[in-house]
């Protein structure tokens, strides 16, 4: 028991153990929920489309001294706005544009990385420095969540209706284009946010995972919202003591526990977990159309 | 035609019958310059059960978004209730009704929510039901028989269900004019009684339902009227009149399909033509 205790306070007395226990904690609620959205609307790739493309923009940023929210906000929304113009104009599937935009957007951010005189470093960016994160970065990044969260908290209902019929809703005169791109440009908010913690590379764990866990644990939305959010602050928490006590990366311990979870759900889920479908129809994995 | 106010009002206030319902006047519309429907012209009466028949590609979903105002037409308009597009659109008045395929059953909502969504457009920013508005998506569910059914999440229904699901949603909207897209497909005999005998209900309503369906036996059983459509309204009106084998070939491209018409004019009209 003590041990216990000890395993959990003693990275407390560490002041930046505290701050980043603080931040991802905030960061894990605001794409915990976002998640859900984009699993039900099937905007994963999206979502890593989306943070690799904010990149160059948070480089831009740093370097003129503007907070990164702006950048990335830009090139987000930039990203998908070129997307889509390419897809409209041209014959390639959409899959492919987006792997060719975001690998463009991600290059560009790499160069001027490179180029530009700055203290960014470029591991932070990639990979987070949730440990290390500075008390304006903070800042940014409640201000940033709490605004998503406040979109997601007032919207959610036309947003799920978006995803679930997005044409009843269009004919019920509700404004689908603004809620897709309501919807991306708080997908680039909270990428940025993520990136705090898991960096670019990750946060597109963050963006989806929980909602695919809590997807396959309920079939009322509002209980999916609360799963994803708690299994999201669960693995950053998580995430965060096992790195500390290993001396392990935190963005890939964060990740992995909420892989971790994503197993136990696919597994052990009471309706929707392998076992229970094998429990209902034993031979359902040999005949599919049993 | 009409003269447009016999105010015979239905159960539901809003509607009212022996109006024109819908008024399309040489509707066009392309897309990126490629003509998906040209000059088409169609009217129809409040309370009216109206087939629209025509080929894959002949313009039935362009014609289906052009209703709801997704599409801009390139020349033309289009009235629902005398009002213009935009405005019958904020009263609510066009319901869509989607095919089976095209929903996502296993979507975390339960069937109260979905008819709940019909009413969205007439709630404040934030979607908040009102007792007005718990009371018809209630009585929505009670019309389709699915009140005790409305915690069930949609794809535990029966395909049956499914179908009275989003009817109820159109309900419990108030729509004075519902299109279905393919109500048809994949349903069992049973749940097509069913269905057929709730439009009847909804055509002594007031309510104009615009069907989009393939098989020619529905059209003759219990549509009142008839839309062709081959890239434009090849013929409107009365099914009794407009449902022959000429006009069918046109529909079909030179096809000729006999075989249908024998059913087709005698089941529901006793003035042939």
């Amino acid at each position: 028991m003590t041990a216990v205790l000890t395993w959990l306070i003693e990275p407390l007395q560490q002041d930046f153990m505290v701050r980043a226990l603080l931040v991802s904690t905030l960061v894990s609620c605001v794409c915990g929920l976002l998640s859900c959205f984009m699993t039900l609307k099937g905007w994963a790739l999206m979502g890593d489309a989306v943070s690799h493309a904010v990149m160059p923009g948070v480089v831009i940023a740093y370097a003129l001294n503007l907070p990164f929210a702006v950048g990335a906000f830009v090139f987000g929304v930039g990203s998908v706005a070129v997307i889509g113009y390419i897809k409209q104009m041209t014959r390639i599937k959409e899959d492919t544009v987006i792997g060719l935009v975001f690998t463009g957007f991600f290059a560009l951010g790499l160069t001027l990385i490179s180029k530009v005189r700055s203290t960014i470093d470029l591991s932070h960016i990639l990979f987070g420095n949730v440990l290390g994160i500075s008390s304006g970065d903070i800042l940014q990044t409640v201000l940033i969540s709490v605004l998503v969260l406040a979109v997601l908290l007032v919207f959610r209902r036309d947003l799920i209706l978006f995803c679930f019929d997005p044409t009843h809703a269009r004919s019920i005169g509700i404004h689908t284009g603004v809620l897709h791109y309501l919807l991306l440009s708080v997908l680039s908010l909270a990428a940025v946010a993520g990136l705090q913690t898991v960096g670019i590379i990750l946060v597109v764990a963050m963006l989806v995972t929980p909602g695919a866990t809590a997807y396959l644990l309920t079939d009322r939305f509002d209980r999916m919202a609360w799963i994803a959010i708690l299994s999201a602050v669960l693995s950053s928490l998580g995430g965060i003591y096992w790195s500390y006590w290993m001396d392990a990366s935190t963005a890939g311990c964060i990740v992995l526990v909420q892989t971790l979870l994503f197993l136990v759900a696919f597994l052990f889920a009471p309706r929707h977990g392998l076992l229970a479908q094998r429990r209902r129809s034993p031979r359902a994995t040999q005949f599919p159309s049993a | 035609m009409p003269s447009r106010p016999d105010l015979r009002s239905g159960p539901e206030s809003g509607i009212h019958s022996g109006l024109e319902r819908i008024s399309v006047r040489n509707l066009c519309v392309d897309y990126h310059g490629v003509v998906a429907v040209h000059d088409a012209t169609l009217h129809l009466d409040a309370g009216t059960i109206c087939a629209l028949v025509g080929m894959n590609g002949a313009g039935k979903s362009t014609l289906f978004k052009a209703l709801m105002g997704f599409v801009r037409p390139s020349a033309g308009s289009i009235a629902i209730d005398g009002q213009p597009l935009r405005q019958a659109r904020r009263a609510r008045a066009v319901a869509y009704v989607p095919q089976t395929e095209s929903v996502d059953w296993n979507f975390p909502v339960n069937v109260y929510e979905v008819v709940m969504m019909g009413r969205y457009g007439a709630m404040n920013l934030l979607r908040i039901p009102r007792p007005a508005d718990r009371e018809a998506v209630r009585e929505a569910l009670e019309r389709v028989d699915l009140w005790p059914l409305r915690h069930r999440q949609i794809g535990a229904l029966s395909g049956g269900q499914r179908k009275r699901a989003f009817l109820a949603r159109a309900l419990a909207q108030g729509a004075s004019v519902m299109l279905l897209d393919e109500p048809f497909n994949g349903v069992d005999i049973r749940t097509e009684k069913l269905m057929i005998e709730l439009f009847q209900q909804f055509r002594r309503e007031g309510r104009t339902l615009m069907i989009s369906t393939h098989d020619l036996s529905h059209v003759t059983s219990f549509c009142d009227q008839v839309v062709l459509i081959n890239k434009t309204v090849l013929a409107y009106g009365e099914t009794s009149s407009v449902f022959t084998s000429e006009n069918l070939a046109l529909t079909f491209g030179g096809l000729r399909l006999e075989a249908e018409l024998p059913s087709a004019i005698d089941t529901d009209s006793p003035q042939a033509p």
